[in-house]
């Protein structure tokens, strides 16, 4: 552990922040230099949840290894593994079904509401609200169940696999999630009437934790958090997979670039979700939701990479292969890492109580950061 | 071994001994205390990794633990009786996780949640960085499997500790002799 209580030679004070603390999210561990209330330094210390899922990847099949990225962002566990499965497909040259591509977009859509409304009732209780977390988790428990029935997980599903998905829909699918349309949209306006709206929450969140985008690009800001700055960095519009290119949808942006442009922005793309689900539900073609693949998947010798939108910005799959059955090496660009990365930028010269709106803004996972 | 006969009471250790007037309590101290004592069990908010997620689920509306009296969710290991482990332990947090320990008060209890905290789980084969099994580190009272376990597990999870604890087989009370 590190052991860095105490004062500097100029007598600030330095103290630590995690690695186990409620507003970090997991096992973040800041070293922050405070002169009074006032920030002089954060420093992030990583690594109390590094597993190695590299370096497991490189033993593992290419159908074997989709697994662990599930534990990695687990909150947008769909889309990590999404974002596997497309980098192999990618190196095979597998076409889709139809009804795989859809599916997917669905899963994927629908996984980024769940993350967005955990982020929104975890970051209500960092700030001191509780109600709001009991507000989120009631909409959220809707799409565990759709998932749990169709992929039979609530959280890691290991569902999308090279060539497709893994089973078909539950036929309870389409039902289900048009109920849970309903329900969200009959409750969405509590969202804004119990947090947006309120005047203490604005107060912290307007004019704290200031990324510019300048300062955005050059972090390597992604997701909502560069978008709050006024970055257009959206995977889905720039470099579209799937079926995206074909799907409405607007990539939102702000401007201001504080901790408030980056909370409106989340709230505004559970909107764009749902406009693409909305889009999807009835129109999910019939066919197969698997493509033959072979039973051992062997890449050909040499490298491949592929970006999709989480719910927290860029992820990149880049594999080496050698033409075995397992990768050379994989290396996974998670955006949390990135975003971290800007933590000190932000909150420098701020108060240490806005520490925690800047931080809770971010959406930080730690699993994904250390990997 | 729990046996079955007792479990799952939650009824008062004891019985009213009727006099002229009213009505004396009659009761083992013990197991007043034990009573007592299962019924309010503070968690330590500690959550590394994805079960951390399904320990919020729990915590929220539809499964609800504060219905075992589970709902004071402590950050300070000071203030809490049980830890639990929900997420994989690594070689740098187990120093971390056993001063937590070390810092909470007694009585303390401990559940593992999830395969990662009961044997390393997923992580254990191929890794360099992975604790197999946080039992490794701290004693554990009680086990809950999973990937992550469902909420449902770990409320069972939660009610066993609190079998325990009402017949005095956790480890704790074994070694002071309750």
């Amino acid at each position: 552990m590190v052991e860095e209580i105490g004062k500097t030679a100029e007598g600030d004070l330095i103290i630590n922040v995690g690695p186990q603390h409620p507003a970090t999210h997991g096992v973040l561990h800041l070293i922050i230099t405070l002169n009074g209330e006032t920030i002089k330094k954060v420093e992030p210390h990583l690594g109390y949840i590094h597993r190695s899922i590299e370096k497991m990847c490189e033993s593992l099949t290419y159908r074997q290894f989709i697994y662990t990225t599930s534990r990695m962002d687990y909150l947008s566990a769909h889309i990590n593994n999404h974002a596997c499965a497309l980098t192999v497909e990618k190196g095979l040259g597998i076409e889709i079904p139809a009804r795989a591509q859809v599916i997917r977009v669905l899963m994927d859509e629908l996984t980024r509401i769940a993350s967005h409304e955990l982020w929104w009732g975890a970051m209500a209780m960092d700030l001191g609200a509780f109600t709001p977390f009991f507000h989120a988790f009631r909409e959220r428990e809707t799409i565990n169940d759709i998932m749990e029935e169709t992929c039979g997980a609530r959280l890691t599903m290991n569902y999308m696999v090279p060539g497709g998905v893994m089973m078909d829909l539950h036929p309870n699918f389409q039902n289900r999630v048009k109920n849970f349309l309903t329900l969200y949209k009959r409750k969405i306006h509590e969202y804004d009437e119990l947090v947006t709206g309120n005047i203490i929450f604005q107060n912290r969140m307007k004019g704290v934790g200031v990324l510019s985008k300048e300062a955005a690009i050059s972090f390597g800001v992604t997701g909502p958090a560069a978008r709050g700055s006024g970055v257009s960095c959206d995977v889905r519009k720039l470099y579209p997979y799937e079926i995206y290119n074909t799907l409405e949808f607007d990539e939102i942006l702000e401007t201001e670039g504080d901790s408030f442009a980056r909370y409106m922005v989340r709230l505004r793309e559970m909107n764009e979700s749902i406009k693409i689900i909305e889009q999807l539900i009835d129109n999910i073609p019939e066919g197969d939701f698997q493509a033959k693949t072979k039973a051992v998947l062997k890449l050909p010798k040499g490298e491949f990479y592929q970006r999709v939108e989480t719910a927290r910005g860029e992820l990149g799959v880049y594999i080496v292969s050698e033409g075995g059955t397992t990768p050379y090496r994989i290396k996974f660009r998670s955006p949390g890492f990135s975003n971290l990365s800007c933590l000190d930028h932000i909150t420098r010269g701020g108060k240490i109580g806005d520490l925690i709106a800047s931080m809770g803004t971010l959406d930080l996972v730690i699993p994904d950061i250390d990997r | 071994m729990i046996s079955t006969e007792n479990t799952t009471t939650n009824e008062f250790p004891g019985h009213i001994e009727e006099v002229p007037g009213g009505g004396i309590v009659l009761s083992k101290l013990d197991e007043l205390v034990n009573w007592a004592r299962s019924n309010s069990l503070w968690p330590l908010t500690f959550a590394t990794s994805c079960c951390g997620i399904e320990y919020m689920q729990v915590a929220g509306p539809k499964y609800d633990f504060s219905r075992f009296g589970f709902e004071v969710a402590r950050a300070t290991p000071r203030q809490a009786d049980v830890i639990i482990i929900a997420g994989t332990i690594v070689n740098k947090m187990a120093p971390v996780l056993k001063r937590l320990y070390d810092q909470m008060a007694d009585p303390k209890y401990v559940i593992a949640m999830g395969a990662c905290a009961i044997s390393g789980g997923p992580f254990f084969y191929n890794t360099y960085s992975v604790v197999k099994g946080a039992d490794h580190v701290i004693p554990v009272d009680v086990y809950s499997p999973g990937c992550p376990p469902r909420p449902e597990a770990l409320i069972h999870a939660l009610i066993t500790l609190q079998d325990k604890i009402k017949m005095g087989m956790t480890r704790e009370q074994m070694k002071s002799g309750l």
